[in-house]
């Protein structure tokens, strides 16, 4: 990479890809699964980059490369202007700048571990604070996300699921990263405490200007704190905009179809009803040409046969990845 | 004359920690050619009080009500071997997790087969060919085919669907369907709550829906009942659930939905639903309240009547105003920060 970096950009990804290789048995070939495809995105300080798509799309294998706890088989990743190996183990320095939250905060915390312990870990690994700097910390960082002093001696069983969420953001922001990647954080919460913990992710973003890759299935919570959007389907980016042109002009046939499946408490507002038939085809076999073609109400002649591109479509601003959109049919 | 009648409705749990009150005097009716939904959070009961109904609760559960009826019987009074034949055949229920409610050690045609001969005594070959209509019935392509897949040869919308063929192979009047689509994506979402719609509307049968998804409310009921903490805090037809909402926790829970938000930063309820050992005295949602008081606080709050929405709360919102409230100056400080 030679070309300036815009100091406020803080990760960086150009035709990433992920494949697995599955072995099928003793005779058989071993398949490719192509988890993820040519997705380049830009994720600047402060902003929150959202990753939407409906299971198998490939959005949590994004969120492992970008969390370098898997390399990509292809592309580049630059994270803070430096550039993750495909083969050399990233350092610890560049770990630190990326950190994760789960789904699950019932999963994700050691049982055994008082919240202490698990707010303190990352900073006994990391750092050379001693342990009565690293509890300050941890008490800092405790009052920041909303939890109590008393609850350092907790175990992570005594709290809700809403609190244990919280547990896992403050974990997070131990190593004070740049980066945090939410993958499906307020998917398994009530909307009662969904709110909540989306009031605190802003608040933090605000905070410690931290960049958000949102990862989530839920298109009015991404339409809430999202900056730009991602849509993907079997692996492949199929559109990228910001969240007003994504949710007010949505262009891809599969973009509309998700919008208007979302149920609404205003149904009476929806734009229009497309129904989509037939499921995610397997990604062992993806069908030919475009990935979406089989589903797709709008699918003509090119379809089944070439790939289209992620390009910006004509009148708008919005990359779009289909052939109809893309000859101004759509 | 209503489907099903369900009265004064309570469920108790023997734990170790003592007795736990799951559901707390619940009444609800459901008239024939119904949807009914009901919502609430986690631990609100709305699960709890349907498995009552089908009798599928543990030994550990007490049920008391004043009144179960069901189709012209009572429930609560009749035996096991009679409340059998009825569940499955004219009460039905879809599950929320179609992976783990289908059993893995026999094919889908044999599960639905395994109704309709239970049922409907029918034959093999009169079963398997309702079977494969059944199948069609649900939108599973290649129907016959399917019959010999297991469920782990399917994909969940797939499963759920067998789950739907299962429960209206026998014509149900009505069929319960708890969180039917939470496990499942979007679009498949939407494709099975319109088929569930479609089954209701061409078989005439009743339909409560248990869910958390206020967007699957909106577009699928005529008619919500609002539980919290066990206890049933509102009932309205689904329009003006939305419009005006009569219960403080009905308005709370839905102005926190990020797509009716007005501001960047949601309007969150404080606090979390009371649990086994923190049950607050009087109304159950007092501590979380924005228009709390003493009389809150002192006394449990009756059902008002059709006009406030059957709210239970003592000063139920009218267009987002208290009513009866003796204002700002008498509204506790809320123990709990948010």
């Amino acid at each position: 990479m030679n070309a300036p970096v815009s100091p406020n950009v803080v990760l960086e990804a150009q035709h990433l890809a992920r494949h697995y290789s599955l072995k099928r048995g003793m005779f058989a070939e071993p398949a490719t699964v192509r988890a993820l495809s040519e997705a380049s995105f830009k994720l600047s300080a402060g902003k929150t980059l959202a990753v939407v798509g409906e299971s198998g799309c490939g959005k949590s294998t994004l969120a492992r490369l970008v969390t370098m706890i898997e390399p990509p088989t292809a592309g580049e990743l630059i994270i803070d202007g430096k550039q993750v190996h495909h083969t050399e183990a990233p350092s610890h320095e560049l770990r630190r700048k990326v950190q994760i939250v789960f789904q699950d905060p019932y999963g994700s915390l050691n049982p055994r571990q008082k919240v202490g312990t698990i707010l303190e870990e990352p900073l006994r690994l990391n750092t050379s604070l001693s342990a009565s700097e690293r509890q300050q910390k941890a008490r800092a960082m405790m009052e920041k996300v909303g939890l109590r002093p008393e609850h350092y001696d907790r175990y992570p069983h005594m709290f809700s699921g809403g609190q244990r969420q919280r547990i896992a953001i403050a974990r997070a922001l131990m190593l004070n990263p740049k980066i945090l990647v939410l993958d499906e954080p307020v998917s398994a919460l009530d909307v009662s405490i969904q709110a909540q913990v989306l009031n605190l992710l802003m608040d933090l973003q605000q905070e410690f200007g931290l960049a958000y890759l949102f990862i989530s299935h839920d298109l009015s919570v991404v339409r809430h704190i999202a900056d730009e959007v991602m849509v993907m389907y079997l692996g492949r980016p199929v559109e990228f905009g910001t969240a007003d042109e994504i949710f007010n002009t949505p262009r891809h046939p599969y973009t509309r179809a998700l919008l208007s499946a979302t149920p609404t408490t205003e149904p009476e507002k929806r734009r229009e009803r497309i129904r989509l038939t037939g499921e995610l085809p397997s990604p062992l076999r993806p069908p030919r040409g475009c990935a979406f073609h089989p589903r797709c109400p709008f699918a003509y002649e090119p379809c089944d046969v070439d790939q289209p591109k992620l390009l910006q479509a004509p009148g708008g601003n919005a990359k779009v990845a289909c052939f109809a959109v893309q000859g101004e049919l759509l | 004359m209503p489907i099903l009648e369900i009265s004064n409705l309570s469920v108790d749990f023997r734990t170790v920690g003592g007795q736990f009150r799951a559901v707390d005097g619940v009444s609800m009716t459901v008239e024939p050619g119904e949807i009914v939904s009901i919502v609430g959070e986690s631990g609100s009961g709305k699960s709890v009080s349907m498995l009552a109904l089908m009798g599928l609760l543990p030994w550990t559960a007490t049920i008391t009500a004043d009144k179960m009826m069901f189709d012209g019987k009572d429930l609560l009074t009749i035996p096991a071997r009679e409340r059998r034949r009825i569940v499955g055949k004219d009460l039905a229920m879809i599950f929320q997790e179609p992976m783990s409610s289908l059993n893995p050690c026999y094919t889908v045609g044999w599960q639905i087969g395994e109704v309709l001969k239970v049922h409907l005594g029918l034959d093999k070959r009169a079963r398997r060919d309702r079977t494969v209509e059944l199948l069609e019935l649900v939108g599973i392509p290649s129907a016959a085919e399917r019959l010999d897949t297991y469920p782990h040869q399917m994909s969940g919308g797939m499963n759920q669907r067998v789950m739907i063929a299962m429960a209206i192979a026998c014509n149900p009047k009505l069929l319960i369907a708890d969180e039917p689509t939470t496990a499942l994506d979007v679009t498949i979402q939407a494709q099975i709550l319109d088929l569930l719609a479609k089954l209701q509307r061409e078989t005439g049968m009743a339909l409560v829906l248990i869910t958390h998804d206020m967007g699957v409310v909106a577009e699928t009921a005529n008619r919500v009942s609002v539980q919290y903490a066990g206890q049933k805090v509102e009932e309205q037809p689904v329009s003006e659930l939305f419009a005006d909402p009569h219960h403080p926790y009905t308005a709370a829970l839905l102005s926190a939905l990020p797509e009716r938000a007005t501001t960047r930063r949601l309007p969150s309820i404080p606090g979390v639903v009371p649990g086994q050992y923190d049950r607050p005295s009087g109304c159950l949602f007092s501590p979380r309240c924005a228009f709390v008081t003493e009389r809150c606080v002192e006394k449990a709050p009756v059902t008002q009547g059709q006009a406030a929405g059957y709210a239970l709360c003592h000063y139920p919102l009218n267009q987002g105003k208290p009513v009866g409230h003796p204002g700002p100056a008498a509204i506790l400080d809320r123990r709990l920060s948010a």
